[in-house]
């Protein structure tokens, strides 16, 4: 019930229509990575997704900005099915994707912002080391590039309105895998992905 | 006959209509030889199945009632004007201007209709949104392109709101026997449709000579003047849900033909200055709803000034 009206009213915002450059079998476990400009993003990237595919798919959103009040909590827990995680140095005790091994070892796929913040650009900066660690661990898991396009005019940092202005969600080819690559050149090769679909 | 018999008889007959085109356009899309012929058949019956949906969604709309056309259409401008301006470039310093043109401006129109206040409603974005807008724009700070970004901003506001408005805005004439009445809407509303369903049939047909080829190839003389006559001959067909006189009903058909195939000229042409060929995707296999809707932003002021001077 949330979770519908949450996607009516992105698509009814910002349209969020799916470009898919190489659609994949619905039971495909995924990592979805994308550029991270806007407060909107989760909301249009998971509203993007085939309604089949988004039950299976859980964001992942910073515990520090979605756990703060009721309300957010309850949108992110109850409507996204998000995995909430702590980010910087505000990890408590243990690996801060703990909770991401989890929800990838019980068969959910992730929606990922690698860059860890938004940005006021739209092309992304540089990528924290999380999406490495997590592919490495899930070798079977498929990395796919999303490239979120004018959601930054819709609701920039620092803006509490959104405006409906249609923006374009366009999911890549999955990330393909080369054994033994180095962090550094990995996450090079995964914003280029991302780059690429701009 | 009362206007509820009216309004059955008329549904009943535009579903027999889209019946049959589906069955033409099923036909045509197996019996399509060559890839050229088979991407126009396909495209024509995911048109035909995009009316379908529209023609539900209005023919319920208006059952429900006056509020009911008029939330309608606010939805309709809102989109439109999302499909506009998501397409024109804008700088951080708009913002103000922006929201208060989706959030603000939109929902006062349609109030002003619903209240009946034609006064206002008439003057309200030419005159006190053109000068507001511009205003919150220089509150922003940013003086490049200001001109031009005004300029688009009022541009777009006028056409996706003000043009639109005065389709639900012919609920509010004060005509004997129609207010409050969808008859005039669902009047100009086929008309509009019509000519651009028959242009678009006749040109495939019979199309040779372009007439503007630049700012939109598919437009032809013989698409023209084959759609705007069986556009007209229909309109004046239905002269029995209007107030007018079949001779009247042809001269409304007829300049509204005209006003639509303006719009949709014009139209084209911003969409094309934009870099574009669609203005969005929404409606399947016509493009955006600016696409559906550019003949009656040209053709529905121009229509309510008529009825309104000559038999309000």
């Amino acid at each position: 019930m949330i979770a519908a009206t949450l996607c009516g009213f992105t698509k009814l915002l910002v349209g969020a229509s799916a470009h898919w450059v190489k659609p994949l079998p619905a039971e495909q476990q995924c990592i979805y990575f994308a550029n991270h400009s806007s407060h909107l993003d989760t909301l249009a990237l998971w509203s993007a997704l085939p309604a089949e595919i988004r039950g299976q798919t859980r964001p992942v959103a910073a515990a520090d900005y979605w756990g703060k009040s009721a309300l957010r909590r309850k949108i992110a827990v109850h409507g996204l099915n998000a995995v909430l995680i702590h980010r910087g140095g505000g990890a408590k005790e243990g690996n801060p994707l703990d909770p991401l091994y989890a929800a990838l070892a019980e068969g959910s796929s992730l929606i990922l912002f690698p860059e860890g913040t938004r940005r006021e650009q739209e092309l992304p900066g540089d990528f924290k080391a999380g999406l490495f660690h997590l592919a490495v661990r899930f070798p079977t898991v498929a990395l796919i590039p999303v490239y979120l396009d004018n959601l930054h005019r819709s609701m920039p940092k620092g803006s509490f309105l959104p405006l409906p202005f249609l923006c374009r969600v366009r999911f890549g080819a999955p990330l393909a895998k080369i054994p033994g690559e180095t962090k550094p050149d990995f996450l090079q090769r995964a914003r280029e992905a991302i780059l690429d679909l701009a | 006959m009362s206007p509820e018999e009216k309004f059955q008889y008329l549904i009943m007959g535009l579903g027999g209509v889209l019946l049959l085109s589906t069955v033409i356009g099923l036909v045509l899309k197996r019996n399509a030889k060559t890839e050229a012929s088979r991407d126009v058949a396909v495209n024509l019956v995911a048109r035909i199945r995009s009316w379908w949906v529209m023609v539900g969604i209005f023919a319920y709309t208006f059952l429900l009632g006056s509020t009911a056309t008029l939330v309608l259409f606010a939805l309709v401008s809102f989109l439109a004007l999302r499909e506009y301006l998501s397409l024109t470039p804008s700088r951080p310093g708009d913002r103000l201007a922006l929201s208060v043109s989706f959030f603000l401006l939109v929902p006062v129109q349609y109030w002003l209709i619903g209240t009946d206040w034609y006064g206002l409603f008439s003057v309200f974005i030419p005159v006190y949104a053109f000068l507001l807008l511009p205003a919150l724009a220089a509150l922003g700070e940013d003086t490049e392109d200001f001109l031009e970004r005004s300029s688009r901003l009022q541009w777009g506001i006028m056409i996706a709101v003000f043009c639109i408005s005065h389709v639900p805005a012919l609920l509010m004439l004060d005509i004997p026997g129609f207010d409050g009445n969808p008859m005039l809407v669902f009047f100009l509303l086929l008309v509009v449709q019509l000519s651009d369903v028959f242009q678009y049939i006749c040109g495939k047909l019979f199309g040779r000579t372009r007439i503007a080829p630049v700012v939109s190839p598919n437009k032809t003389l013989e698409g023209l003047l084959g759609g705007g006559l069986c556009a007209t001959l229909i309109g004046t067909a239905m002269w029995w849900i209007t107030p007018f006189s079949p001779l009247e009903a042809a001269a409304m058909s007829f300049v509204i033909v005209v006003m639509g195939f303006l719009g949709g000229l014009v139209l084209s042409a911003v969409k094309r200055s934009l870099g574009e060929k669609d203005w969005g995707s929404m409606i399947q296999g016509h493009g955006g709803m600016l696409d559906r809707m550019d003949s009656v932003c040209f053709a529905a002021p121009v229509f309510f000034h008529l009825t309104r001077f000559f038999f309000a």
